[in-house]
């Protein structure tokens, strides 16, 4: 059995309202920044999967973003293998 | 006749719920999440709050509860069902009605007095409404009804959609940026019922205007309406829905 660590990340549809990134738009001007669009707001979820193989961790993976992480009608999501180190650590950091 | 209301960890308007039950005159009991007994109610009232903290969706946790499991098998059976606020987000994340709750528009969380109206009163969850613009509380920080255009059609052409914003001389907040329509619900849409017509979600509190003391006793036409249609279902013996499409199928 291995680790493998994967980020999910969830963003909202194209097309569905993102009242977060309208408003990290909104405050661009204040930036003094002009040349920044599009601004979507979502969620990064990071998780380690104890599996066989990476193709049954990523099984186990997709079903969670499809069924709890993200919402299909209003939401899009892309799966990411992490190489040991994620953002911060490969391990869950002690609390 | 025993109505039941679900605790969630995080649920907050559980015993209004059932203080709105007792008033009506019928036994309210508490379901609790994490058992799958529902006590042999003859309708289930899904409660305002913040179910599992809202945490990665609201609603979404409370989805996978013990307790909503066998809340989906009553439902299938043709129980009767009524999400108020965070249980309507909570029908919605469980494909139990259609469509999804976005964050406001505002991105603020709407607590204020808001009109609505029933759509219609042939419905089971309106039969005790007299159609009068209903004057509610709404608490919530995710109401923004969104569903596609195509369904939204579908919905207002199967009479699914049960109660929309208004102001005050009854006249639909249908613009989303309409200061009428707390969230900037798409086609000011408040509350929505499954296919079936027994599963339903509002985002406003009805059992916060049960009782003149509250302001006014305005949303027990709602409570009323699903205590009728329960009692109507035992006396029927617990007929299966006229159809077995509960939900959106999520």
């Amino acid at each position: 059995m291995s680790d493998f660590r994967y980020a999910v990340n969830v963003l909202p549809k194209p097309g569905i309202l993102d009242p977060q990134g309208r408003a990290v738009e909104l405050s661009l001007p204040h930036l003094h920044v002009t040349n920044v669009s599009m601004v979507r707001v979502g969620r990064r979820v990071e998780l380690t999967v104890t599996a066989e193989a990476e193709p049954q961790a990523r099984l186990v993976v997709d079903g969670l973003a499809k069924e709890l992480l993200s919402n299909p009608l209003i939401e899009v999501y892309a799966i990411e293998l992490l190489e040991g180190i994620s953002a911060t650590t490969s391990k869950v950091p002690a609390l | 006749m025993k109505v039941g209301v679900v605790t969630f960890p995080g649920s907050n308007s559980d015993v209004d719920s059932l203080n709105a039950l007792t008033v009506a005159g019928v036994e309210a009991v508490t379901l609790w999440h994490e058992s799958p007994d529902l006590q042999g109610v003859s309708a289930v009232i899904l409660p305002g709050g913040f179910a599992y903290g809202d945490y990665i969706r609201a609603g979404v946790i409370a989805r996978f509860s013990p307790v909503m499991a066998s809340v989906k098998d009553f439902a299938a059976a043709g129980g009767y069902v009524l999400g108020i606020c965070n249980g309507f987000q909570v029908l919605a994340e469980s494909g139990l009605v259609p469509g999804a709750l976005l964050r406001n528009r505002s991105l603020r969380f709407a607590g204020r007095l808001v009109n609505i109206k029933p759509e219609r009163l042939d419905s089971p969850f309106t039969r005790s409404a007299t159609g009068a613009p209903l004057r509610v509380p709404v608490a919530h920080g995710e109401g923004c009804y969104y569903a596609d255009e195509a369904t939204l059609d579908e919905l207002e052409k199967a009479g699914q959609v049960l109660f929309r914003y208004v102001h005050d001389d009854g006249t639909v907040a249908s613009d989303p940026d309409d200061a009428a329509n707390p969230n900037g619900s798409l086609r000011g849409i408040a509350g929505v019922c499954n296919s079936a017509g027994n599963v339903a979600g509002l985002m406003p509190h009805p059992e916060r205007m049960s009782e003149s003391v509250m302001g006014n006793d305005g949303g027990m036409q709602l409570i009323r309406s699903l205590i009728e249609s329960a009692s109507d279902w035992e006396k029927a013996g617990r007929p299966a829905p006229k159809t077995t499409k509960v939900g959106s199928g999520r």
